[in-house]
């Protein structure tokens, strides 16, 4: 009731403040009606989104249901959303557990459901606890697009995948053999929670390239502990890790809270130059570990256009223009050029391929990504 | 109330009708009225079955395990490893029927399981007379640790479909998840339980004096171990319904619900301090919390500012009686500085 | 304390006096008990004992040492605050925002931490003792309401380790001749509880209040302002230590400190003090914390698997509690013997 109010103050506001600023006065008079429906939730993100006057397709409301809010990560892909949103119309909320659990999740997909959403777009804390509900979603008439992290088989109609999980195996093992010295030396992986589907997804992938070729024979993995994306245990995790295994070459972390947690912890032990630490990271959090020495490289995917990507995809199931299907081809303009898009097996599109960060580009992507 | 001339309207229908709207289930009926007026207001779904459905299974778990965990707080006690046990129970159950061990057999396990586990925690807390809250904090990490040693790194799901239509299913033709029965029952058992036979007597009993309980010959050892063990009892049976309801056991499942399930149960009108509290309060605590939920959730609110929502409904649900309560002190002292000083009835006399 | 009056029956070596004596100091037990454990851990992973792996470790648990004395204080009254973590997670956060922003100098910035601190303490003093509202009950709402704000004045955004002001962690590395500066922090603010507790008035008042209520009330003791003291003051060293928080870790999250309430409690029941109050102290508290401290970071050199560590986690707790109160029965017997002689 109150958050009722309060979004119709702030659409009126808005609609002031547009009014006053823009000379031209762009039909944003029309819009006010919209304004106040649930553009964004009232506090988890900045500015609300005016959708776009004129063309739109009327679409409907996608609900993005990401791991857990309120993680910078998923913020940065809602961004990303929320562009596609103004671009190609409907509108979007995100919700969604304030832990990264799946029972949690469930809540959220019902209530979505029961609004009668156009479409969900959801990361799954856990494949297969929240495949009833999706499913039941689906027999509802709502399109279900997966990102990030992939609901169980048959439980959505297309999965945006980051990249490609086996590439991302061997670019974590790429990186690793990189910073050790002639690729020779233990490495240890400090992961999210035990359970996280697709951490251990990759990390089974780094194992097989492990194994499989000859050019990484020299490297050993001596560990595997889970930090469950929490920073104070990443960061034992990380120091009992250093402490247990002095002849410790390389951490690999495949996820932005851990790795910021063991880099800060080869700084705080001066262990830089004898330790690496390599993963996933954002460019805005390991910024100062790349120039200080203690993450000479790290990876991650353009987050921002993942989000675009999943929402362009719900608009494309909506609209009828694609089905999920495998061997079906789009198109998607994001503000960086036009990619096309084959559905590949089981309703997987690929982002592409991952961004490696280093000291040279470093400072161009903190300012381009902008997380 | 009751004896003498206070102020003469000791029987009056205004007096009682006032006493019985006074209690702690009428505010909770109020607001559960409020919280229901105001989802009608924020989505035109709220009321819809569907909406309804989904809503209150999501609280079943904890609802069921907030019925011993009544009786347990009003012998002046409390249970904190409730959550730990979930994930026990779930862990054990996952790894038998990843086992190839029929679901039959493996229910009946857990099941006792959760009974010792529970019977654990009495037995701590009567024999060596440790503290509740102590025993079943070192239990919540001890029993979380076990479902972790069960259940590694790996997941179980794959639950066969008729059990877990059970956990995620509905009565055919209605709105009412098998689960939300299963709580009515368990609901109806306890209520009679503790507000019907002896043995409610003596929960109250121990609750307001544990000595003079002892003294008058209430087994106060034994119940009270007792409780503990059927609050391990229904934490397994609420372990198993949630791996039934999203087929799937993690050992984390069940992480956190210790405070919500006592959120309920004060939010229920159970006195934190033992020896007060009904379950009928704590049934409509359940529908509150879920009603609250639900709106929130239709209002596009996220957990954590749900979380603050409920936090301040639990406080601001305390402090209001006892501002109600303070209010009336205030009253009453008023009116004796003007009427003066309480007089007993003089046999014989009449009592307006 | 000691009481040789109950051995006074029974001819007793002055040896098993002072090994009596000894064994009812709770401080002196947990210390011997982690000496020993040390000294085993030490001889399978000879890594444990070494400056390199507890600096970091004793700087984490110096942390939680100080948000356990705060802790202590309210558990001193008969009461629980479980609403520490929500206060260390956002007094890190507004300080790191404010430093992110460059509004003011870091002293300042510290200042406001603390201060927010000591205001979200006094909110559940306010609440306990003015409200009478049971602090387990009020601790749970606030635990909640606090996390809220802190998500509220995220909104969304993390602090970086490249938003603080250039080497603000290095202070969680640095040490004064092999002692990390957070413990030697630690060791300062347990040392002023302590005397304060121990000698003066308003130190003796948390303890009658815990002891016994009713019969501070009789003698004139403002209960309810005792008790507001102790949440204000719990408040404002959970703030110190959210301060510091943002110091080790540098990223700092809406969501960070979450779960270091049952830590801290944790500590505190660990190092003896009792949780119906009246009895312990701020030392016993402190080195319960580095106790736990130790423990995990035992458990992961000796390169347990994984999954034992919780659980071992809960049977340490469980043994330290049960120990503690056979210890108390046992001198409660021995008395009651004594008095019926």
């Amino acid at each position: 009731m109150f958050s009722r109010m309060f979004r119709a103050a702030a659409g009126v506001a808005l609609v002031v403040v547009l009014a006053g600023c823009s000379s031209a006065a762009v039909t944003t008079a029309p819009v006010v009606t919209t304004a106040p429906v649930v553009t964004t939730a009232p506090v988890v993100t900045t500015a609300p989104v005016v959708t776009a006057s004129a063309a739109a397709p009327t679409i409907g409301s996608v609900v993005m249901i990401p791991k857990q809010v309120n993680n910078p990560y998923f913020d940065v892909a809602f961004k990303g959303a929320q562009q596609a949103a103004t671009d190609l119309g409907g509108t979007l909320t995100q919700v969604g557990p304030s832990a990264a659990d799946a029972t949690q999740q469930i809540p959220f997909i019902q209530t979505a459901t029961t609004q009668k959403a156009a479409a969900i777009i959801v990361s799954a804390d856990d494949a297969t606890a929240i495949a009833p509900a999706l499913q039941a979603a689906m027999a509802a008439g709502i399109k279900v697009v997966g990102y990030d992290s992939s609901p169980a088989k048959g439980a959505y109609n297309v999965f945006v995948n980051q990249a490609d999980t086996a590439g991302i195996g061997k670019g974590l093992v790429d990186m690793a053999c990189t910073e050790a010295p002639s690729c020779t030396g233990e490495i240890a992986v400090l992961s999210a929670a035990q359970t996280a589907t697709n951490q251990n997804a990759w990390i089974d992938a780094m194992k097989t390239t492990l194994a499989g070729d000859a050019k990484y024979a020299n490297l050993k993995l001596v560990a595997t502990v889970y930090g469950n994306d929490d920073p104070a245990i990443s960061t034992t995790q990380a120091q009992a890790l250093l402490s247990a295994h002095p002849n410790l070459k390389v951490i690999v972390s495949p996820t932005t809270v851990g790795i910021v947690a063991a880099a800060q912890v080869v700084k705080a032990k001066n262990m830089t130059g004898k330790v690496f630490v390599t993963g996933l990271g954002t460019p805005k959090g390991m910024v100062d570990f790349v120039k200080g020495g203690q993450a000479p490289v790290f990876a991650l995917w353009n987050v921002t256009d993942l989000g675009y990507l999943a929402y362009a995809v719900a608009v494309d199931l909506v609209n009828g223009t694609i089905k999920g299907t495998a061997g079906e081809k789009f198109t998607v303009k994001f503000a960086s050029g036009s990619v096309d898009y084959t559905i590949a097996a089981d309703g997987v599109v690929v982002l592409g391929p991952p961004f490696v960060f280093d000291a040279k580009n470093i400072d161009q992507y903190v300012t381009s990504f902008g997380f | 109330m009751g004896t003498g001339g206070h102020s003469g309207n000791a029987r009056s229908p205004v007096r009682v009708l006032l006493s019985v709207l006074a209690r702690w289930e009428m505010l909770l009926v109020a607001i559960l009225a409020v919280v229901i007026w105001a989802g009608t207001q924020i989505s035109p779904v709220f009321l819809s079955g569907d909406n309804f459905g989904a809503s209150i299974s999501g609280t079943m778990e904890v609802a069921i395990m907030a019925l011993p965990m009544t009786l347990i707080v009003i012998t002046g006690d409390i249970d904190l490893s409730v959550e730990s046990m979930i994930g026990l129970s779930g862990a054990i159950l996952g790894v038998l029927w990843a086992a190839g061990i029929p679901l039959q057999a493996g229910i009946p396990i857990v099941l006792i399981v959760g009974v010792f586990g529970g019977l654990f925690n009495g037995f701590l807390v009567t024999r060596w007379g440790l503290p509740a809250l102590v025993v079943t904090l070192g239990t919540l990490a001890l029993y979380r640790g076990l479902a972790n040693v069960v259940l590694g790194t790996s997941y179980v799901s794959n639950f066969p479909s008729n059990f877990t239509a059970f956990g995620f299913g509905y009565v055919p033709g209605t709105s009412i998840p098998w689960t939300l029965l299963a709580f009515l029952i368990l609901a109806v058992i306890f209520w009679a339980v503790l507000h019907l036979t002896w043995i409610g007597r003596q929960v109250f009993a121990i609750g307001k004096n544990k000595d003079a309980a002892r003294y008058s010959g209430v087994r106060v050892a034994t119940l009270r171990t007792a409780l503990f063990g059927v609050s391990g009892l229904v934490a397994a049976f609420a372990g198993i319904i949630l791996a039934l309801r999203y087929n799937s056991v993690r050992s984390d499942n069940g992480t956190g619900l210790t405070l919500t399930v006592v959120m309920i149960v004060v939010l229920g009108g159970v006195d934190i301090n033992g020896g007060k509290g009904t379950i009928p309060g704590v049934i409509l605590a359940v529908f509150t919390l879920a009603a609250l939920q639900s709106a929130l959730r239709l209002a596009g609110v996220s957990s954590e500012y749900q979380n603050v929502a409920i936090g301040l409904l639990l406080i601001v649900s305390v402090i209001a009686p006892q501002l109600a309560r303070q209010f009336r002190v205030l009253v009453d002292r008023v009116r004796l500085s003007r009427h003066g000083p309480v007089r007993d009835p003089v046999p014989g006399e009449v009592v307006r | 304390m000691a009481s040789n009056v109950a051995m006074a029956g029974s001819p007793r070596s002055r040896a098993g006096v002072l090994i009596s004596g000894f064994a009812r100091s709770r401080e002196l037990t947990l210390a011997a008990v982690m000496i020993v454990l040390s000294a085993l851990v030490a001889t399978q992973t000879p890594n444990f004992l070494s400056l390199d792996n507890l600096g970091p470790v004793m700087t984490l648990g110096a942390i939680i040492a100080i948000a356990a004395v705060g802790e202590s204080l309210v558990i001193l009254t008969k009461n629980i605050d479980l609403s520490v973590e929500s206060t260390i997670g956002i007094v890190a956060f507004v300080v790191g925002d404010i430093l992110k922003q460059q509004a003011l100098p870091i002293p300042a910035a510290w200042v406001i931490g603390i201060g927010l601190g000591l205001v979200l303490g006094m909110a559940n003093g306010v609440i306990v003792a003015i409200f009478r509202v049971p602090s387990i009950v009020a601790t749970l709402g606030t635990l909640s309401l606090f996390r809220g704000l802190a998500f509220l004045v995220a909104n969304g955004h993390e602090i970086n380790l490249n938003d603080l002001p250039d080497g603000y962690t290095n202070a969680a590395s640095q040490s004064v001749f092999g002692v990390p500066l957070f413990v030697i922090l630690a060791i300062a603010v347990v040392v002023v509880a302590a005397l304060v507790l121990r000698y003066t008035v308003v130190g003796r008042l948390f303890y009658a209040v815990g002891s016994n209520a009713e019969a501070a009330a009789t003698i004139g003791v403002r209960s309810r302002l005792t008790v507001f003291l102790a949440f204000a003051l719990c408040g404002m060293l959970a703030g110190v230590a959210g301060v510091l928080w943002g110091m080790n870790f540098g990223a700092i999250y809406a969501n960070s400190a979450s779960g270091q309430s049952l830590a801290v409690i944790a500590a505190v029941v660990v190092g003896g003090v009792s949780i119906s109050g009246g009895s312990g102290t701020v030392v016993g508290a402190a080195l319960g914390a580095v106790f736990l401290a130790l423990i995990n970071n035992a458990l992961l050199l000796l390169l347990l698997p994984q999954e034992w560590l919780q659980m071992i986690y809960g049977a340490v707790i469980l043994l330290a509690v049960s120990t503690d109160a056979l210890i108390q029965v046992r001198t409660q017997r021995a008395k009651a013997r004594s008095r019926i002689r």
